[in-house]
This record gives C-alpha cells, structure tokens and sequence, in this order.
C-alpha cells in the first residue's frame, strides 16, 4: 500500500519527517517497504518562462530561446520539438547535474549559440522514459519556483506493506490513527458530516437476496446526484494518485480511487441514466456475464454477490464495476454505492475470477467498517459536488449495518504475563482508546469495546499485542528462557538419531550428500515402481515435477548424468530423505539412498582404477545399516531385487524372512538408457524405519569380553563347487562344522576357467580357529578341518580341491 | 714397556682401518687369537719377576680389553653401513600423492538442521517431525487459517487428489507449523520442541524454491511469556552466527496462529559493497515468532486459560546463505558435485557446542 507524506499529514497533526514517520512504522508493525524521495537531487531546477524560441542560426534541429526563471531573460540552446514561446519549463542551469543524463552542466556556446542551461524532460529528470519533449508546467505556475513543488515531487511516497489482520490500515487514515496512538501526533477530525438531500432518488436499493445469504451484502447505501459534469480532477488529486501509483481518468472516478486508498472506503458511481431500472443486489445467476470495467468479461456462478439492474449485472460484489455504466465524460446524472459485502465472498469471486483490485483487497481483510457507509458516501458527496457540481438526493438505505458490537474481558496483567512487560495502567489505557478502544473499569479487569474497523480484535490476546506493539517491542525485558533440568535431555530421538549417523558414516566413505526435491517425473516414476494417484499434484510447478518420488533413486541418478554432462563422471551421491508410497502419513518412509557411478577411484600411481560395481553398493548399504543401528551380522543376503536393478547384479539385505532393510545392486542398464545416464551406476536403498528401535536395556554395559590366552590357529581350504552356488552357503556350512571353535572365514579367492570343468568354480577360504581352554593338538585341529570339508561338500555337493 | 704401547697402536690401527668384517676378523685373530700377539706376550708373563709380573700382566689386559671393545665397535660401524648401503637401494619419491582416500560431504542444509538442534537442544528443545503431504486441518486450520483466509491464499499451496478424514484436503505442508499441531494433539505441557523439515510452495524463481527448509520452534507451558521469546531467540542468533553482540530487532508482525507476534531481524551492514552480519546500519528479516494463538491451543485441546507459550519459524537456506555465504538458494537441489564439495562439511564436522559451532 502507497501513500504520501502530505495525504498522512492530512490525517495526522505530526512534525515528523519521513524517516521519523518510516521508522516508527516499522516499529508499531507496519513494514515500510520503502520511502522514496522523488525530490532527491532535483531540489535545484527552476520553473522557467520561455519568452521566445527562434529557429537556432546554424542547426535546423535545435532552437535557440530566450527563458526567464526570475533573474532576468537567459539565452538557452534547446532541441525539442515542443520548445515554444509561452510555455513554463523545468530549467536546469550551469553547476547543476542531470540525473538522467548523468552530467553537470556547464555554461556553453552550441553552434555559436550561447546557452546558459537545459530544459529538461521527463526522462533527464530521472523520472520516466518520456523523451518525446520537454517538461510542460502548467500556465500558472509561478516563474522561479522549485519544479519539483510544481510538479508535486516533493512528497515522499511511503510503500508499506500491511499485515492481512490490519485492513483498517489499508486506508491513510487507519495508517494515521495507528501513529498518533504511538505519540506520533495527533489524528485529525474527519468531517463526514451529512449533506442535505433536496429530492428523493428516481433509483431505488432492492436487496434480492434468497434466506439466509443476506450476509452477502447485509447493508447498502446509495446517493443520486444529478446534474454533474464530469471532467478532471483538481491537480492534487491526480498527482496524489499518480504519486501512488494510480492513473488519473476523470474526476468521478478519482473520487472512489481517493476514498478507498486514504480511508480504506471503496464505492462505486453508476452512470444513473444508463441504469435500467432500480439497483438490486442479490447473487448471480449462474452463467450470467459481464464485461467489466478492465474490458474483461467475466461469468459469474451462484455463489457471487452481484449489484444488477432491473436486467443485468453492473457490478461485482465488492470487486469490480461493469463497463456498461461506467461513467464517461458525457455522465451527467450518477449513483453512488456504498456498500458491505461479506469478506469470504468477495475472496472466493476474486478467486475464482482471478481477478484482484483495490475493493477486493479491502474487503477480504475485513478492511471496510460496516459502521462507515453514510460517512463515506458523504465526503463522497462533497468531493463530486465540488469538483462536478450536481446536487444530492436523500440517502437510499438498504439493510441495516451489520452488528459489528463486541466486548471483551481484558486483565491489564495479562500485558506482563504474556506480554512480558510492565506498562503502566494509565498507559494501557490511553493507547487503547487512541486506536479508538471503548474502555470501562469493570473490577479487577476491563471492558474494553472494539471498535468498528477493528475486527481483527477478537480476544485479550489481541489487546495485550495492541498494547505492547504501541508501546514498544524493544522495550519488553530480555529473559533467558529457565532450562528444564541443569542437563537437558538428548534432542534427537532415537529414530531420529539414527538417519543423522547414517549420514555421516556414508560421508565418511567418500559418498557426497545430495539434497533433491520431492518430485519426479509421472514417466520416470513409472521406471521405479511408478506413483500412486495419491501422490499427483493437482498444481504441479511443471510438468516433469508433477508427482512425489515413489523412491530416491531417480534423482541422484539423474544428478550423475548432469555431472557427467560437465565432465564428472564419477558421482558418489546420496541423500536422506522421505519417499511417498502414497497420501498417509504411514506411506511415508525415510530411506538412506546412494549411488555410485563410472570409477571406483579416480585414477593415480598406486593401483590400477575399476568401475563401480554391485559390491561398492552393498557395502554402501551395510555400511548405512551399520550406523544406523542395524544388527548386520544377522542379516540375509538374498538374490530379490526390484525390477530397476540389473537382474544378475542385485540383492536384498534381510532381516528374517520379511523385513527388507535394503535393495542393493548395479542400476538395470535399461533403466539407464531411458534415463539418458551412462553407466555404469550402482545403487542402494536402505529403508531406515524399519530398522528394529533399539532396546532400552539397562544401561550401555557391553557383553564381558573373555580373551583367549591360546593361540589361534588358521587353515585354507579350497572347494570347487557349481557357478550358481552362493558363496553363502560354503560359509554357512564350513562354520556349522564347529561354531564354537570357528570365530572367522574369509574368502580369500575365488575364480572360473582354466582347469576347471566348465559351470564349476573354486572358492578358496581362510577358516580361523580360537581356542579357548587348552592349545589344538594336531589331531584335534585336522579333526576340525576334516569336518569342515564334509560339511561343504555335504551343503554344496562340491569338493575339495587338491 | 715400550714394545705394548707401540703394540697397541698398531693393533687399534688394524682394527679401525678393517674396511670390512672378514680383514676385522683377521686383526682380531692377529692380536687376540690363540697365536695372537696379545695372547703370545700374555704367555711369556709366568717367566717374570712377580712385581713386574703384576704390573705388566694388568697392562696387557687393559691393552686388550681395549682392542677387544675397538673390535666390537668397528663391527657395529661396518654393520651399520652395510644396512645405509641397503636403505638407499629401496629408496622411493615421498613427493608422490597420497593414494586417493574418501572425501565425502556432508550437504549445508544437513549441517545446518545438526547446528540448529544443537544450539536449541541446548536450551532443552526435541526433535519432533510429522508428514510432508497433510491435510489442510493441520496444515491451516488448526492453525487458526480458515479457508478463505488470505493468509491461506498467500501460501502457494501444492494440493494432492485425495481426501483426508472428515473431508479434508491433502496438501503438501506449506510450513513446518502443522507439526506443532500434531505434537499438542499428542503431548500434553510442558513441550518445548522444535521441527526441522522440508516445505514446499509452489513458485520457483531466482529466490524461491518449490521445496525448501523450516525449523519451527513450540514452547508451551504456564508462564512463558515475550521476554522469553526474546530470550531464547535472541541466544539462538548469536551463537548460530557466531557473534556475540548481534542486534537482534523485534517488530510486530501479523501471523495467524500467533499474538501477539513478532518478525525478527539481526543487525547487517553492507559497508563498501561487502555484505556483513553484524553491528551496523542495516536489518535482516529472519524469523517469524509469536505467543501461540489461544485459538491454536483449544483446536489442539489444550486449555488456554492455563498454558501459554511461544512458536516461532525460519527458513533454514536463508541462514545457512547468511552463514555460509551461499549466494543462490536454487543451487542447493542442484547436485552438483563441484557446488556440495565446496559448500559441504566434512563427515566428522559434527556440531556441539561443546566444540563450539563457528571456526
């Protein structure tokens, strides 16, 4: 919202200053966007007279013209076309710098002309792009003054932007009432007293609304006024207007923009005699049009609040008058609404119209006092008859105001026990009844009554804000807020916790940490599972975001293929973060997810660099679960995989038959191609949730640790066994051989081919054995190594390689 | 008596001019072998006068205990060059690189929820989350935004096809506001929480992303008022930013779910072209606070006539940019590796402020 300086002082009895007044806006809760000083710099140009203006001796394009600014007549060389003898121009003079130019000018001979200055345009001035000519002043305007007071630039225009709550502040006047409560001044009276109507309205007010809708438009009050000539309106006016930002049309018009933006009180005058019939608002009949005052037609739907005559709509309710009767410079007779229309209403037109304007804004912010109808058709009034002339009918009524009457119990203490600060009684007191608060002591609390513009007010919190806003948030004490115990408990929860060491132990194995949006692609989706219908956006941001990740995976994998389009081609990628099954709350799961693409290692000296693979990906996801409190050990590796991994390259890391805890495995190349990402890229997803929570034992002690003080003893063994045998199951067996003694196996090689029988592989294994109360004999020892080679072959159906 | 000294010298001579251990053993078999010169004047002895024979007797083996130890330290010296000699052979260039290890990151918005939960964890603050996509109950009416609120038009809101219990709307939550909502359902006061979590509105341009970060903060309890606010906020910026005297600057503001409220902004200057947190001439909005709405309470059944307390919200991009000097918000969805190395954090930068949280 705009105004100016002078439009607020208009209201408000201040010596403020701009910056006073900006500042303490600020303060009481109405942000200044900005002030602009339109003034600045161009304090020093001069209204001058041009006395004559000859064609210049040697240049067909320039003038050379005699001005007077008061010190007597100058010669000034100048090129516009609408330089001409009689007219007032903004002169600057030597010394003086021109903003739009960016020069200082300086006495100077053009073409042998002498020129002791510049008449100045719009766009030298540093205020438009209007080069078309220079600056024509008005007639009267008085030789030597300062051009910016002629042009009405002295005026500082505050741009403030006003909490939805405050649509009383949307008028000058709530914005000056609000300041003059802060001892910023004094608010001044406002005369709205009645004018005399000399016949009775040919027009009448006919509400039609069906039972129960009559809150649409509870009130309304119009004026006949015939007689006017419509033309422009007083200077003032309209460089007030411009200054905020609106376009002067005529002064009818400029009345009704002028009510609603300095006392928040939008109205809008009919052309009566193109008025059929009588005025009746009532709701719209569904599909009815009309072609609005922005040259738009609109149809309107059950639901909207129209102003019709006896056939058809002329206006919107509360946002927009129709084209049919707007005024025009032949208006001689004209009808003046004021009206309350119900804010929820209004809203829902704009909506669904997409249409905002000034009234709308007012009137969905509960920004128009339903008590302020008749004062504001008055000035109304006033205002056209003095600019138009005309003469006023009666007042025509229709409704009653609507009850707007409220009382609230207010405790001058609660202004410290949840204002946090002490302000005097008297104090309270007075800023209440400045912003126009009825008070009455009623014992140990007040009365307090709202007044008509306020109804944003609803209880006692509402006033102790009231209060301490007037009075100051930086004088409410500082107070440390009490700790709950002298140690605090841990923030995270377990759960919680759990995703936040995940995170770190992949960052720890070199992975980098992505943060991608919650949306994919429906087609790409459809590569991973596909989303539910649940999980579309009605009003996606565009049409490759249009749905919830149904899984992390496409994301990243997306990311390396960018990277690798700027040369990186080896991408670590994770992120922690939520994927959506569908619209619940439970079809939401954390998962940890990472990928892997081109090279495991970038290349150097040491060892020779591979490609990613599907056991990069694995240890990712063990090491994912590890951290976050997975019991790995225990977990089973299965061969199941969803259909976006390679078939041949992918697994599952379960607990127990059910639980899936991750998916891991090479990224299926189809997948890859139609995601136009070059391989090869590894992945895994680590459902974090379904982590078992960890137990609340006693304590944190750890299991007693026994140490052996024998020596361990190791053997290798060599199987040669089927290709499709996992190696799983060699270890599995070999370990039941003697679990108490067996404390490790690794697979120390494995490989295919040369010697061997075609589909047949050799699997070489380290098997350590701990003994525990006395050393292994040799017999003992072979014992052992016999039984885990029976075991093996027995589980395998292959044998020991010799 | 001249004959050992000049003995003597001429065997120490050998011993230390032995270039490697064989012509050493030689010297030793020269003067200490059973036919060695010591050894053989050690013989004649038992022909001597008994005075001269002690005296001469204790000479001679002061003479070869020091040839013996001569022997002795030239084999330690000769040992010891053999092994330099095979040192340098397995010489290797230390000006090599390291092998490559792992440079992992972790992502600023991730750092900054750790610093953020540390600094109000601190102050006796959990952790609460609830869902992305919400029903429009918690996500604005609850919070005292009803449907044709312009408040609630001014939320850019994502809606989803499906209906919520009781007809509801299901939307992607606009704030992380609606978690207060579901915590006072459940928890009964004292709660001091706060809510780190992804948000999403829909407009995207140079300052705005479809999906972004919030923390929210909730206190409620029976005696919280605005100087608490202040308090808890205030400590909040000064040790997030790591500046002990930051202005911190209160104003009224308007926020439906709180009242009174109040937008906060920390001091910043802009002195010479160089943008700067800290004293100085200029305001940063960067949260919006409040004392929770009596109206929120009693939707969440709790009673307002007994509790009280404060809420507040702040866009976790805009103070990890205001820290870390990251210019555009777009680029932290990006994923691009050269942007997460650069603005990343190492995986054992863990905040506490036991270990402080500014370098």
């Amino acid at each position: 919202m705009k105004f100016t300086l002078s439009w607020l002082k208009e209201h408000l009895d201040t010596e403020a200053g701009a910056d006073e007044v900006a500042a303490r806006l600020t303060a009481i809760g109405i942000e200044v966007e900005s002030v602009v000083e339109r003034s600045k710099g161009l304090e020093g140009f001069v209204v001058a007279h041009v006395l004559a203006a000859e064609p210049h001796p040697n240049a067909d394009r320039l003038k050379a013209c005699t001005v007077d600014f008061g010190e007597g007549p100058i010669s000034v060389v100048c090129g516009a076309t609408n330089a001409r003898a009689g007219m007032k121009a903004v002169l600057a003079r030597p010394g003086q710098y021109v903003p739009g130019i960016d020069v200082t000018l300086k006495k100077a001979s053009i073409r042998g002309v002498e020129s002791n200055g510049m008449m100045l345009s719009e766009d030298e001035m540093g205020l438009g792009s209007d080069h078309s000519g220079i600056i024509e002043l008005p007639e009267d305007a008085p030789i030597g003054a300062r051009a910016v007071d002629v042009m009405g630039l002295a005026d500082p225009v505050f741009d403030v932007s006003v909490t939805p709550n405050r649509g009383d502040c949307l008028g000058v006047r709530g914005i000056a009432r609000d300041l003059a409560a802060s001892g910023l001044g004094k608010l001044k009276p406002l005369d709205a007293s009645p004018v005399k109507g000399v016949f009775k309205s040919p027009i009448e007010v006919i509400r039609e609304f069906p039972e129960g809708k009559g809150d649409a438009c509870p009130y309304f009050v119009g004026r006949y006024i015939r007689g006017v000539r419509n033309g422009e309106s007083p200077r003032w006016v309209k460089e007030r207007l411009t200054a905020v930002g609106l376009r002067p049309i005529s002064a009818l018009v400029d009345v009704t923009n002028l009510l609603t933006l300095g006392l928040s009180r939008p109205l809008h005058v009919f052309d009566a005699d193109k008025v059929r019939g009588h005025i009746r608002p009532r709701l719209a009949r569904p599909g009815e049009t009309m072609l609005a005052l922005n040259g738009k037609e609109y149809t309107a739907d059950a639901e909207m609040t129209v102003i019709a005559d006896d056939e058809a709509p002329e206006a919107l309710g509360g946002v927009i008058g129709a084209e049919r009767t707007g005024c025009s410079g032949e208006t001689v007779n004209v009808f003046i609404e004021s009206a309350y229309f119900d804010a929820v209403r209004t809203a829902s037109t704009g909506r669904k119209l997409n249409l905002q304007t000034d009234a709308r804004f007012r009137f969905e912010r509960g920004g128009v006092d339903p008590a302020f109808l008749i004062g504001g058709i008055e000035i109304a009034t006033r205002l056209i008859q003095e600019w138009c002339g005309g003469e006023a009918s009666e007042l025509v009524v229709a409704g009653a105001e609507p009850d707007w009457r409220r009382d609230l119990k207010f405790r001058p203490v609660r202004v410290h026990t949840l204002g946090g600060v002490d302000v005097a009684k008297p104090e309270v007191e007075r800023i209440l009844k400045t912003l126009g608060f009825g008070v009455k002591e009623t014992g140990s609390h007040m009365t307090v009554s709202v007044p008509s513009w306020r109804s944003d007010i609803v209880g006692e919190a509402c006033l102790v804000e009231e209060v301490i806003r007037i009075h100051g948030y930086q004088h409410i004490p500082v107070v440390p807020l009490p700790p709950t115990a002298s140690l605090p408990a841990a923030a995270w929860a377990p759960e919680q916790k759990r995703r936040v060491t995940a995170r770190r132990a992949l960052a720890a194995r070199g992975m980098v940490e992505a943060v991608t949006l919650s949306f994919v692609a429906a087609a790409t989706a459809e590569l991973f599972g596909g989303a539910p219908e649940a999980t579309r956006l009605t009003n996606p941001i565009s049409s490759d975001l249009d749905v919830m990740r149904p899984s992390l995976l496409p994301n990243l994998i997306a990311a390396a293929g960018r990277n690798a389009d700027r040369g990186i081609a080896d991408a670590p990628l994770f992120e922690v973060g939520p994927q959506f099954a569908g619209d619940r709350p439970e079809d939401e799961a954390i998962v940890a997810t990472g990928i892997r693409s081109g090279r495991r290692a970038p290349r150097n000296w040491a060892a020779p660099v591979r490609p990613v693979d599907v056991f990069d990906a694995k240890a990712d996801a063990v090491a994912a679960l590890a951290a976050a409190g997975a019991p790995v050990d225990n977990l089973q590796v299965s061969t199941e995989a969803p259909a976006w991994y390679h078939p041949g390259r992918s697994g599952s890391l379960r607990l127990g038959p059910k639980v899936v805890l991750a998916w891991f495995g090479e990224i299926h190349p189809g997948i890859l191609g139609r995601m136009d990402v070059r391989g090869p890229v590894v992945g895994f997803e680590a459902f974090l949730d379904r982590i078992p929570a960890p137990k609340r034992r006693k304590g944190a002690a750890r299991p007693h640790l026994v140490l052996s003080p024998f020596q361990p003893v190791e053997r290798d063994f060599a199987f040669v066994i089927d290709a499709m045998v996992p190696a799983a199951d060699v270890l599995k067996a070999a370990r039941s051989a003697h679990p108490d003694l067996i404390t490790e196996i690794r697979v120390f090689d494995i490989f295919a081919g040369g010697a061997l029988e075609a589909g047949k592989k050799s699997l070489a294994i380290n098997v350590v054995l701990q003994p525990r109360d006395k050393t292994l004999t040799d017999p003992e020892i072979e014992a052992v190594a016999a039984e885990i080679v029976s075991k093996v072959e027995k589980a395998t159906g292959g044998s020991l390689r010799t | 008596m001249e004959d050992i000294d000049v003995l003597r010298s001429e065997l120490i001579a050998t011993v230390n001019g032995s270039a490697d251990l064989k012509t050493l053993e030689e010297a030793r078999i020269t003067a200490l072998g059973k036919k060695g010169r010591i050894t053989q004047l050690m013989k004649g002895l038992g022909a001597m006068e008994p005075d001269a024979r002690k005296a001469v007797g204790a000479r001679l083996n002061a003479v070869k205990d020091e040839i013996a130890a001569a022997i002795e330290a030239r084999k330690n010296d000769l040992a010891g060059a053999a092994i330099d000699a095979k040192l340098m052979q397995e010489r290797v260039d230390v000006t090599l690189p390291v092998r490559p290890g792992e440079d992992g990151r972790i992502h600023p918005i991730s750092q900054t929820i750790d610093e953020v939960v540390a600094i109000f964890g601190e102050m006796g603050f959990q952790v609460a989350e609830g869902p992305d996509i919400e029903d429009d109950w918690h996500n604005f009416t609850a919070l005292n935004i009803p449907p044709e609120h312009p408040a609630r038009q001014e939320h850019d809101t994502f809606y989803l096809p499906g209906v919520g219990a009781d007809g509801r709307r299901m939307v992607l939550r606009t704030h992380t506001s609606p978690v207060q909502i579901r915590t006072m359902l459940k928890q009964k006061p004292p709660i001091r929480i706060i809510c780190p979590g992804r948000t999403y509105r829909c407009d995207s341009d140079a300052t705005h992303s479809p999906m972004f970060h919030q923390v929210e903060g909730l206190v409620i309890d029976e005696t919280t008022h605005m100087g608490h606010l202040k308090g808890c906020l205030i400590e909040f910026c000064r040790a997030y930013f790591g500046v002990d005297d930051l202005p911190v600057r209160f104003r009224p503001s308007y926020f439906p779910f709180t009242e009174p409220s109040a937008e906060v902004d920390i001091g910043c200057t802009r002195e010479g072209g160089q943008f700067r947190i800290g004293h100085g001439d200029d305001w940063l909005e960067i949260l919006g606070s409040g004392m929770v709405n009596p109206a929120v309470l009693e939707n969440c059944g709790i009673d307002s006539s007994r509790y009280q307390g404060f809420a507040f919200g702040m866009g976790l991009e805009r103070i990890a940019m205001l820290k870390y000097g990251i210019p555009d918000l777009r680029t932290f969805f990006e994923s691009d590796l050269r942007w997460l190395r650069h603005y990343g954090f190492a995986a054992l930068d863990v905040p506490s402020l036991v270990g402080g949280l500014n370098p």
